[in-house]
C-alpha cells in the first residue's frame, strides 16, 4: 500500500523549501530515517528523512521545485504492505541543527521541541499511517508573567511572549500588550518582515517580462536586509589602509601551507579591534533597554555563491592564528558553494566582514547584519602614489568601509575603530603584539 | 484473541486518563480506555482522595461534637457503626464511578477492563485476551503505595493507604510510619474513631515539604489528637507477635524503643506504576525514579505516545494529572499547547487543613529569592472566631520589587477551599495591590487573604498597631 509522504515542518518560520537534491529513485528500497531529499530552508541545507521503510513508488517533486510544508513529495510502499503503521514523519535537520531541537523528552521548562503533530481528530482511515500535520512550531512562553488565557492566545498567534514588552503592574504582560505588539509588527512589516510596498505597476502592459520565483536564499536575504534596513539607522565611514608590507609578507608565505588571504588577516585585525571596542561586538535589546556585549567573537564572512549571498560564521576568531583562520575560510567557502552549510554554521555571528576586493569596487556601503551593530567592507586594493619622506612612492592601498548602527555607535568611535583596523593591517607585526 | 484498532488508546482510567479520554472523544477521536481495576476513577476515586475525604468528614463531625461544649451544646459519646462509616465512602465512590461510566458511554468510549502491556510502539495486549493496535497512546497508569521490603511481613495488620481505607476494625493502637499527608489524614481518621495513634517521622517535622509556620498549628492540634508524634525517629523493624505488631523504633540517638501496636499504616510515599507495562518495548526509557520522561507537551521520546499524571513525574496529584491529560489531548489535536502552569496547588485535608501554591518560604530561602512575607493570623478574623478555630494563618510571599504575588500558604479550617483564589491570583500574575483592592465578602475566612495583602501598604483593618514605648 503506497503512502503519500508529506513534507514535515523542518525549521522555525520556514513554510516553503527548495529541493536541492533528490536522494532516492523510483524502485529504491529505503529504510526509515534514510534521507529522501536535501532541501534548502532559508539559507540552510537540510535532509528530509523517510518516516517509514519501504519501496519508492513515485517521486512527486524535482530539483529546483519549491515545496510547501505539508505538501506530498513522494510515495512509498510501506514495507510490502505491512500492517504496522509507521510513526509520524519527523523533521530531522542536517547534522549540527539536530543538536538543539531534538525529539527526546525535555523538562517542562526546556526550549521548544519541534512540533510535528498527530493526526487531526476528524475520523481518518485507520489503516493509513497518520500523516504529519503542518503546523507552526509551538512557542513555549514559559516564565512570562501573563494570564493563562493570554499565554494561550500568544501561542495560537505564534508569538513568543518573551519578545513582547509588558506594561501591566508587576511586569505583567496583558492582552493589550500582545495586540500592540502585533500592530507594531504589522506596521513595521508584513508577516515576512518585509515592509509592505505600494502595488507594482503592470509591467506586462509595458512590454514582455519574465517572472522568476525567488529562490530560498534570495527570500532569506531579502527578509534579513529588510529587517536590518528598518531597524538600523545606518552610517558608513570610509578609510584606507596601506597594506604594502602585509602584501609583501603574504606573498612570501605562498606555498607554505594554506593560502594566507587578506580576508584572513582582516579577521585577525578585527578580532583585536573588537576586543578593544566591545560596543562593536554587541547587540541592542531595545525592549529591555540593554546593550548586550558578547564575550565571544564570531565573524560572519560574506561569500558570493552561484545560488546567492551566504554568510557563514567563523567562530572564536580571537582564539585562532591567521593560518588557522585561512584554513577555516577555505573550508567554509567551499561548503557554502557546495550548499552544504547547516543552520548552525550560518548563525551566531557577532560582526560581519565582506570583502569585495576580488571583484572590484573603490568603496561601498554594506548593510549591517542585524542584530549585529557593525559590518566592515573591503574594496580592491590598488597602487596609489603616497607622499612619504619627501617623495611620492607607490603604495598598495585598500579602502575600508565600515557601516554601523547609530543607535549604538557614534561617528567618533567608528572612526577610531576603523583606524585601528587599518593600523593593524598596515603594521602586521603589531597583530602579533596585540593578539 | 480479540483484535481491535483504535485512534487513541488511553492506558489508565484515573483523573488523568479519564479526563484525557473524555476530552479526546469530544474532539472527535475514536478512543479506547483500558483500566486494570475494571472501573473508572483510578486511585483517586477508588482508593485515594475521595474515600479518605469521606472518612475525614466523619472525623470532623466527631471532632466538632467534641468541641461543642465550648458553644453550650453537649453531645453524648459517639457510637461508631463501622459498617455505616465504610458505607459512607463506598456510596460516594459508587455514585461517582457510575456517573463516570455513564459519561464515558455517552461519549462512545470503548472501555476494556484489564491490565494493558505494550508489545511494541503501536500495540498493547490486555490480559492476553485483547490486542489493541493504536495510532496514538496516552499512558496514565498512575502510582501505587510504596512498601519498603522491611515492612513486607505478610501480615494484614500492616496496611498501606488502601488497607487503611478498608477500615476492617478500629484498632486499639495504630502506628503510622511517615508523617506526610497520607499518614496524617488517615491517622486523623483512626484517632477520631478511637485508636491511639503514634506517628513516626524520620525528618524533624511533619509534612516536610510545607513551611514550618503553616505546619505549627496543625502539629499543635495533632498533639492533642494523637497519642505520640515521634520526629527524627525511625522504624527499623516490625514483626507480627500474636495479635499485635511489635515495632522496633529508633530514637534520634539510635536507641531502640520496642512497642506493640494493633495495626500499622505504612505511608512513606507512592511510586509510579510503570514497571510492568512493557514500556521498554516502545523505546521509552524510564528515568531512575521510574517516571516516564516527557516534554512540555507531555509527549514521550516516542512521538505518538504521551504520558501524564503520577506515571509521568511529580507532584503526584490528581488535579495535575487531569490538567496534563487536557494538554496531551490538545497537543495531539495539533494545538499550540504546553504545560506551563504558574503553580500547582497542594492541600492537606487534616484538621486544620494546610494548603499552599507557588513559592514556599523554604524554597525562597534555599534559592536565595528575596521575598516580602505578609502574614495575617486568623486571631483577627471574625469568621474564624465564630467557628472557634483561630489557630489559622494566611501568608503571602510577594516580590518586593514588583509587588507581584509569588506564593501563598494557608493553615486553618477550609484552607483547601481558599487556595483557589490564590491560584487564580498567581496564574493572572496579580500583585499584592490587586488582592488588597479586591473586595472580599464579610465575614469569611477569605478576607484574611485581602488583609494579608494590605500589609504590603501599611496596616490591615484587623491588625493591631505595634505598641509604642
Amino acid at each position: 500500500m503506497a503512502n503519500e509522504i508529506k513534507l514535515p515542518a523542518l525549521k522555525e518560520n520556514v513554510e516553503v523549501v527548495e529541493v536541492n537534491a533528490i536522494k532516492v529513485a523510483v524502485g529504491d528500497v529505503v529504510a526509515k530515517d534514510q534521507a529522501l531529499l536535501e532541501v534548502q530552508a532559508d539559507k540552510a541545507a537540510l535532509e528530509v528523512p523517510s518516516p517509514l521503510s519501504g519501496k519508492v513508488v513515485q517521486i512527486l517533486v524535482k530539483v529546483g521545485d519549491q515545496v510547501k510544508i505539508g505538501q506530498p513529495f513522494i510515495q512509498i510502499d510501506g514495507a510490502g504492505g505491512s500492517a504496522a503503521p509507521a510513526p509520524k514523519a519527523e523533521a530531522k535537520p542536517a547534522p549540527a541543527a539536530a543538536k538543539a531541537p531534538a525529539p527526546s523528552p525535555v523538562p517542562s521548562s526546556a526550549p521548544p521541541a519541534p512540533a510535528t503533530h498527530a493526526p487531526t481528530p476528524a475520523p481518518v482511515a485507520v489503516t493509513t499511517p497518520p500523516a504529519p500535520q503542518a503546523a507552526a512550531p509551538v512557542v513555549f512562553n514559559t516564565h512570562v508573567v501573563a494570564s493563562p488565557g493570554t499565554r494561550r492566545l500568544a501561542r495560537e498567534m505564534g508569538i513568543d511572549l518573551t519578545r513582547v514588552a509588558a506594561t501591566g503592574p508587576g511586569g505583567r504582560l496583558t492582552e493589550d500588550d500582545l495586540k500592540n505588539h502585533v500592530r507594531a509588527q504589522a506596521s513595521g512589516g508584513g508577516s515576512s518582515g518585509v515592509p509592505s510596498a505600494p502595488p507594482l505597476p503592470r509591467f506586462e502592459e509595458l512590454g514582455p517580462v519574465e517572472r522568476q520565483p525567488l529562490s530560498a536564499i534570495r527570500r532569506a536575504t531579502a527578509r534579513q536586509m529588510a529587517i536590518a534596513w528598518s531597524q538600523i539607522p545606518h552610517v558608513t565611514l570610509d578609510d584606507v589602509s596601506d597594506i604594502t608590507d602585509l602584501e609583501a609578507f603574504r606573498k612570501s608565505q605562498d606555498g607554505k601551507g594554506p593560502k594566507l588571504t587578506v580576508t584572513a588577516f582582516a579577521l585577525k585585525a578585527l578580532a583585536i579591534a573588537l576586543r578593544e571596542f566591545p560596543a562593536f561586538n554587541s547587540s541592542l535589546d531595545l525592549h529591555n533597554h540593554h546593550l548586550v556585549l558578547k564575550k565571544f567573537i564570531n565573524i560572519g564572512v560574506a561569500v558570493d555563491t552561484e545560488a546567492g549571498l551566504l554568510v557563514p560564521v567563523v567562530r572564536d576568531v580571537d582564539k585562532k592564528s591567521v593560518r588557522h583562520l585561512a584554513t577555516d575560510l577555505t573550508a567554509i567557502a567551499e561548503r557554502a558553494r557546495a550548499k552544504k552549510l547547516d543552520s548552525s554554521e550560518l548563525t551566531g555571528g557577532t560582526f560581519t566582514l565582506t570583502n569585495l576586493g576580488g571583484i572590484g569596487s573603490t568603496g561601498f556601503t554594506p548593510i549591517v547584519n542585524w542584530p549585529e551593530v557593525a559590518i566592515l567592507g573591503l574594496s580592491r586594493g590598488r597602487l596609489e602614489p603616497v607622499w612619504k619622506n619627501g617623495a611620492f612612492v607607490p603604495r598598495l592601498m585598500v579602502p575600508l568601509s565600515l557601516s554601523f548602527d547609530h543607535l549604538v555607535i557614534d561617528g567618533a568611535a567608528a572612526g577610531r575603530f576603523t583606524r585601528r583596523v587599518a593600523d593593524l593591517l598596515e603594521n602586521p607585526l603589531s597583530m602579533l603584539v596585540d593578539a | 484473541m480479540q483484535t481491535i484498532q483504535t485512534q487513541l488508546l488511553v492506558l489508565g482510567g484515573g483523573p488523568g486518563g479519564y479526563a484525557a479520554a473524555f476530552l479526546a472523544a469530544d474532539r472527535g477521536f475514536q478512543v479506547t480506555l483500558v483500566d486494570a481495576s475494571g472501573k473508572l476513577g483510578g486511585t483517586c476515586l477508588q482508593v485515594g482522595c475521595i474515600p479518605s475525604k469521606a472518612l475525614l468528614h466523619v472525623a470532623k463531625l466527631i471532632a466538632e461534637a467534641k468541641d461543642a461544649p465550648h458553644f453550650g451544646v453537649t453531645f453524648g459519646a459517639p457510637k461508631i457503626d463501622l459498617k455505616g462509616v465504610r458505607g459512607h465512602w463506598q456510596k460516594v465512590t459508587e455514585t461517582l464511578t457510575k456517573s463516570l461510566a455513564k459519561l464515558a458511554e455517552a461519549r462512545k468510549i470503548r472501555f476494556i477492563s484489564g491490565r494493558g502491556k505494550f508489545l511494541d510502539a503501536h500495540t498493547v495486549v490486555v490480559d492476553d485476551s485483547t490486542q489493541i493496535t493504536f495510532d496514538n497512546a496516552i499512558v496514565a497508569t498512575g502510582s501505587i503505595p510504596a512498601m519498603p521490603q522491611a515492612f513486607q511481613i505478610g501480615s494484614k495488620r500492616v496496611m498501606d493507604s488502601t488497607g487503611a481505607l478498608a477500615l476492617e476494625e478500629i484498632p486499639g493502637s495504630l502506628l503510622v510510619i511517615g508523617g506526610g499527608y497520607i499518614g496524617l489524614e488517615m491517622g486523623t481518621v483512626y484517632a477520631s474513631l478511637g485508636s491511639k495513634v503514634t506517628v513516626v517521622e524520620g525528618t524533624d517535622g511533619l509534612i516536610p515539604n510545607a513551611d514550618r509556620d503553616l505546619v505549627a498549628p496543625l502539629h499543635k492540634r495533632l498533639e492533642g489528637l494523637f497519642s505520640k508524634i515521634l520526629l527524627k525517629h525511625k522504624v527499623s523493624k516490625i514483626e507480627e507477635v500474636g495479635k499485635d505488631i511489635r515495632a522496633t523504633l529508633e530514637d534520634p540517638s539510635g536507641k531502640p524503643i520496642i512497642e506493640n501496636f494493633h495495626r500499622v499504616l505504612v505511608s512513606v510515599g507512592r511510586r509510579p506504576a510503570t514497571r510492568d507495562l512493557g514500556i521498554e518495548k516502545t523505546g521509552i526509557v524510564l528515568d531512575d525514579k521510574g517516571f516516564i520522561p516527557v516534554n512540555a507537551q507531555r509527549r514521550t521520546s516516542v512521538q505518538h505516545i504521551y504520558a501524564i499524571g503520577d506515571s509521568a513525574g511529580e507532584p503526584q496529584l490528581a488535579h495535575k494529572a487531569s490538567f496534563e491529560g487536557k494538554v496531551a489531548v490538545e497537543a495531539l489535536s495539533g494545538e499550540p499547547v504546553v504545560y506551563d502552569v504558574a503553580a500547582v496547588p497542594a492541600v492537606i485535608f487534616t484538621d486544620p487543613e494546610i494548603a499552599w501554591c507557588g513559592l514556599t518560604e523554604t524554597d525562597a530561602q534555599k534559592q536565595g529569592i528575596e521575598v516580602k512575607k505578609l502574614k495575617m493570623p486568623w486571631a483577627g478574623s471574625g469568621r474564624a472566631l465564630t467557628k472557634g478555630r483561630t489557630e489559622g494563618l494566611t501568608k503571602l510571599l510577594v516580590d518586593p520589587k514588583t509587588e507581584r504575588l509569588l506564593g501563598v500558604g494557608i493553615c486553618g479550617v477550609d484552607a483547601g477551599e481558599m487556595i483557589g483564589e490564590a491560584m487564580l491570583a498567581l496564574e493572572m500574575g496579580a500583585t499584592a495591590r490587586d488582592l488588597a483592592l479586591t473586595m472580599h465578602a464579610h465575614p469569611t475566612l477569605s478576607e484574611t487573604v485581602m488583609e494579608a495583602a494590605e500589609h504590603m501598604y501599611g496596616l490591615s483593618v484587623h491588625s493591631a498597631p505595634a505598641k509604642r514605648g
